[in-house]
């Protein structure tokens, strides 16, 4: 059995805790110093598929500002950051956009979609 | 296309030679390789207006300087500047130094400059902020402080309305004689006059030397400053200057035309004429120098800082303005090593280098002169009713763009339509402050070039902080860039 | 002149909590003054993720986040007058504003609410020299070209500071295609959160360097590099660790300062060490009927925290105009002692606060495995074990009415080894 100890600093709030996980043949055994329930699902993931939340903009067409804010949802596994980078900068929207609205379905094959996280009136 | 009169430089002295030249029936052109108007050791000085005791009698310095500021109140009032006479003091520190003093009353009198030496407790009760240490101190009611950004945009704004041409970002690489006159060869191609004004500033000697056997060297002299908020502008309310020394007139402590407080400068000859950048050594002998005078200095107060070079020419028994024709070379006029007081003199230099170009081209009056420029509205100095009435008026004034010192729309607009106008960030602080406040710019930087972009119909990629390279944005997050 | 019940100098987050709040406590006659072209203040560039988890718990976006709040106003009908710059306030609460729309004119409001948030610390502060190149910006100038005007400020970038604001734009720069090369912080530690130095650098392998200054800025026209050193615990520049990095930006993330030219104006005492009002339980200045909140009382961590503090100055607001706050009684001292640098509120008086009054504070330096501890006059209410305690993060402590007597004369929060 191959067991492994990584130390995590948690980023699901500011509070940044030291999170120690164990694992075994790449499965979690353990999980401490994380001192809320949160902690330990971002220690889980983290330690074998960490995700992140992907935030930039879009280009916007006939709106009061040339780009509209968006955020991936759920987050994107790590190693898809760029990939989802790639294809926000393909995108282009028209105004107007309101939060919420999704802007990219199923964002460089990882099942999440990129969505408005600001509104953009028409100008 | 022949000139009558090129004038090159658009720094104070070349804006002044211009101004004054085209009160001539004279067809006056004006070479400038920067991309405005008061770009080199004319935005970067004191901001005094030097009563004129400190310049040995008998000096163009000590002529110029005395006709320069007797000029200036008047000049600023036409071409509405903001001057304001606030005095000035040298201080003392020493017993020993009594005699520097003294010569320095003795030069005052014979330059004709009302002075007189004032003990320390009566220098108490005129700046109590000064330091316990100065055991007397020469009092010049008559100094001054001027904003040297607009004194230098007013003239041209003047020289401009009276037909004078400016030629911005036109570098000029030689000047040949030819048989009606100079042949100055820029960037922008050649360009043909009568006759040349040598107003290159550190580049002066260089142009000089173009046409002249008699070779001069003018030595860039760095001076950096340190620019306080407006909170400690009322620390000092006259110029505070130290006993001279050999490399000019030392550190002083001022308040701005503004309000703002201003210490420096350091004196340190450097080789390069671009070299305007600040240095930890200079920053720390400069503040410790300002604090011999004012010990409560609130360096935590600072904004900024900066450094202007200052054209200083070596010549055998002292240093002097090199001003008027040179021997060798009819009909070139120069104004070489206008260190300080050149922006003092700056306006009876360019009377004096107009009146030798006339006399050269035995020019006559210009009947259609006007003196003044286009109104500046700045509806913070408006009395309430004024402004109230005004920005009813005129709403873009009443639109703000820069919060730290309160600049609106209106005045920005108005800055870039002047001619010559402001066509970068820092052609438009210069003419508004915005961007001179506590926050520089941070704020208003963005706002600033998106009104530079909808009034010149330039994308604002493509605009400059200063001209050249200097390009705020180098390109859009997204491909369709700035499209709406 | 026109009178206001309530005016809100402010509709970023916290001159819209405190117009909420003033609402629903009864408040009818609101007006809140914009200069901004759009409501949400600094949160609309923030379109990163990590606001909210206090208040809505779950994790939004600046513009979201904003968004809230500004369609519960909505929903309230509270009047915002956009593009409106307040010029000049006075003690009597006389407002001098400025718009295209209206004009000059002058407002007059029985009670304010100071909520103008906080301003970046900029190059010129810190006297680094150099030359005056284009591609020095403050992190949020840079931020708000990218998110909001869709602009590169520049493509190779070293950020002075770590700050929260310094450790997002690394990130933001990055996933924009530009190449950061090294965030400097001049002190041995990162002002920023510690999540932040994680997915802002660690993620993409940014280093930071700590104890590390600019002390040189190369480039006449365009940032062409910076010259960096190591500092010695004087934070002066080590002689011999210098390294010029080149690079076309130096964005800066060095400070923020809480804006507060109109409460001088108005004759508000403000702390020499938050930089903000000096305020009571109520978060009432020394200008009675003028309350202050956010980043403009002092610079938060979080915005969740603005929020909640606008809230209770928006509802002191309103019993103000009611005129409960009128016989205040003595008020007791609040201080922060032994590595606390400071507290807001500064002062309780017991006869008006409420239940409970939440008091926010921040520590001088790091501290591990110390203790977090309250006095009243002497005898230990409070004491709290803290594995990290750092100035980038702000602690906060509920004091509540029966821990206070008549007589009580001053209250102490600090740090303790044991």
């Amino acid at each position: 059995m191959e067991t492994k100890t990584m130390n995590l600093t948690c980023i699901r709030c500011p509070m940044g805790c030291s999170i120690r996980v164990e694992l075994a043949d790449g499965a979690v055994t353990s999980v401490t110093g994380n001192t809320c329930r949160r902690g330990e699902e971002y220690a889980r993931t983290e330690a074998v598929a960490p995700v992140r939340t992907v935030t930039s903009t879009v280009k916007a067409r006939g709106g009061v500002r040339p780009v509209v804010a968006v955020k991936a949802v759920p987050d994107v596994p790590k190693q898809s950051i760029f990939a989802v980078m790639d294809a926000i900068r393909a995108a282009k929207v028209c105004a107007p956009v309101h939060i919420g609205d999704v802007l990219i379905a199923d964002v460089a094959g990882t099942g999440s979609n990129v969505v408005a996280s600001a509104d953009l009136a028409k100008a | 296309m022949l000139y009558d009169v090129i004038v090159i430089g658009a720094g104070v002295t070349g804006c002044a030679a211009a101004m004054e030249l085209t009160r001539f029936d004279l067809r006056v052109a004006v070479l400038e390789k920067e991309e405005d108007v008061c770009c080199g050791t004319s935005k970067a000085n004191s901001a005094i207006v030097h009563a004129g005791f400190d310049a040995r009698p008998g000096t163009n310095k000590a002529r110029f300087n005395v006709l320069g500021s007797k000029r200036m109140p008047a000049l600023c009032r036409e071409l509405d500047v903001p001057y304001r006479n606030c005095g000035a003091l040298v201080l003392c520190f020493d017993e020993a130094d009594r005699p520097r003093l003294e010569e320095l009353l003795r030069r005052g009198e014979a330059n004709g400059v009302d002075v007189r030496i004032v003990e320390k407790d009566e220098l108490r009760a005129l700046e109590p902020n000064v330091s316990d240490a100065a055991v007397a101190a020469l009092y010049a009611p008559t100094s001054a402080i001027v904003c040297p950004f607009e004194l230098t945009a007013a003239m041209a704004e003047n020289a401009a309305a009276n037909g004078a041409e400016f030629f911005f970002d036109t570098p000029v690489r030689s000047i040949a004689p030819f048989d009606a006159g100079w042949r100055v060869l820029t960037d922008k191609g050649p360009f043909e006059a009568k006759v040349v004004v040598n107003a290159a500033g550190l580049y002066s000697g260089e142009l000089h030397n173009m046409v002249s056997e008699n070779k001069l060297t003018v030595t860039p002299r760095k001076g950096e400053y340190v620019l306080l908020d407006k909170k400690a502008g009322g620390l000092v309310s006259r110029t505070i200057f130290q006993v001279p020394g050999p490399m000019g007139k030392g550190v002083l402590v001022t308040p701005t035309v503004h309000g703002n407080l201003l210490a420096g400068p350091t004196a340190v000859d450097v080789p390069d004429p671009q070299a305007t950048n600040t240095t930890q050594a200079g920053i720390d002998d400069l503040l410790a120098r300002a604090r011999q005078s004012v010990p409560t200095l609130p360096v935590f107060r600072t904004i900024t800082g900066f450094a202007g070079l200052r054209a200083h020419v070596k010549q055998e028994g002292g240093t002097d303005f090199i001003l008027g024709p040179v021997e060798d070379a009819p009909g070139f006029l120069d104004a070489v090593g206008i260190e300080s007081p050149g922006l003092s003199a700056a306006p009876a230099i360019g009377e004096y280098l107009a009146a030798e170009a006339a006399k050269y081209l035995s020019a006559g009056k210009n009947e259609s002169y006007r003196p003044g420029r286009e109104p500046v509205y700045r509806p913070n100095e408006m009395p309430w009713d004024q402004r109230v009435e005004f920005i009813k008026a005129h709403p873009a004034y009443g639109q703000i763009i820069c919060r730290c010192e309160q600049v609106s729309e209106g005045e920005i607009v108005a800055a870039i339509h002047r001619k010559p106008g402001a066509r970068s960030l820092d052609g438009v602080k210069r003419r508004t402050r915005a961007g001179m406040g506590r926050c520089q710019a941070g704020f208003c930087s963005p706002r600033v070039l998106e009104i530079l972009s909808r009034e010149l119909g330039v994308p604002q990629e493509e605009l400059t902080k200063s001209g050249g390279a200097s390009r705020p944005i180098v390109g859009f997050t997204r491909e369709g860039g700035a499209e709406e | 002149m026109s009178v206001h019940d309530l005016i809100v100098i402010g509709a970023g987050p916290a001159g819209l909590a405190a117009a909420i709040a003033a609402k629903e406590a009864g408040v009818d006659d609101i007006l809140v003054l914009e200069r901004d072209s759009v409501p949400g203040g600094i949160l609309n560039q923030c379109i990163h993720n990590g606001f909210g988890l206090h208040t809505f718990q779950e994790e939004l976006t600046g513009p979201e986040y904003a968004g809230r709040f500004l369609k519960k106003a909505e929903e309230l009908g509270i009047a915002i007058r956009l593009n409106t710059m307040v010029l000049d306030l006075s003690k009597d609460k006389v407002l001098t504003v400025t718009s295209r729309e209206n004009g000059l004119e002058q407002l007059q409001a029985k009670a304010v609410v100071l909520a103008m948030g906080c301003r970046e610390r900029p190059r010129g502060a810190l006297n680094i020299p150099g030359y005056r190149p284009a591609g020095i910006y403050s992190a949020g100038t840079a931020q708000r070209l990218v998110n909001i005007e869709g602009f590169m400020p520049g493509k190779e970038v070293v950020i002075l500071g770590s700050g929260d604001i310094g450790l997002i734009m690394a990130r933001r720069m990055t996933l924009e295609g530009a190449h950061v090369k090294c965030v400097a912080e001049l002190l041995p530690y990162s002002g920023g959160l510690k999540r932040n130095i994680v997915q802002c650098l660690h993620d993409y392998n940014i280093p930071l360097k700590l104890s590390h200054t600019v002390i040189d800025i190369l480039g006449r026209e365009r940032v062409e590099g910076v010259t960096i050193a190591q500092v010695g615990p004087d934070r002066k520049p080590v002689p011999g660790t210098e390294e010029t990095i080149p690079c076309d930006t130096l964005l800066l993330s060095v400070g923020l300062l809480p804006e507060n030219e109109l409460s001088e104006n108005a004759g508000v005492e403000l702390s020499p060490i938050t930089g903000g009002p000096v305020v009571n339980e109520s978060l009432e200045t020394g200008v009675p009927g003028i309350f202050a909140c956010g980043n403009v009382l002092h610079v938060h961590d979080l915005v969740d925290y603005v929020s909640e503090e606008a809230g209770r100055a928006g509802a002191n607001a309103a019993r103000y105009i009611r005129g409960e706050l009128t016989e205040p009684g003595d008020a007791v001292p609040l201080r922060g002692k032994n590595g606390v640098r400071y507290t807001v509120p500064q002062s309780i008086r017991p006869a008006v606060m409420p239940e409970e009054v939440v008091v926010r504070f921040r520590v001088a330096e790091p501290y591990y495995d110390r203790y977090l501890s309250v006095y009243v006059d002497g005898e230990r209410i409070s004491h709290r074990k803290k594995q990290i305690v750092a100035p980038g993060e702000m602690e906060q402590f509920t004091l509540r009415r029966s821990q206070l007597g008549p007589d009580t004369r001053e209250v102490i929060f600090c740090v303790e080894d044991q």
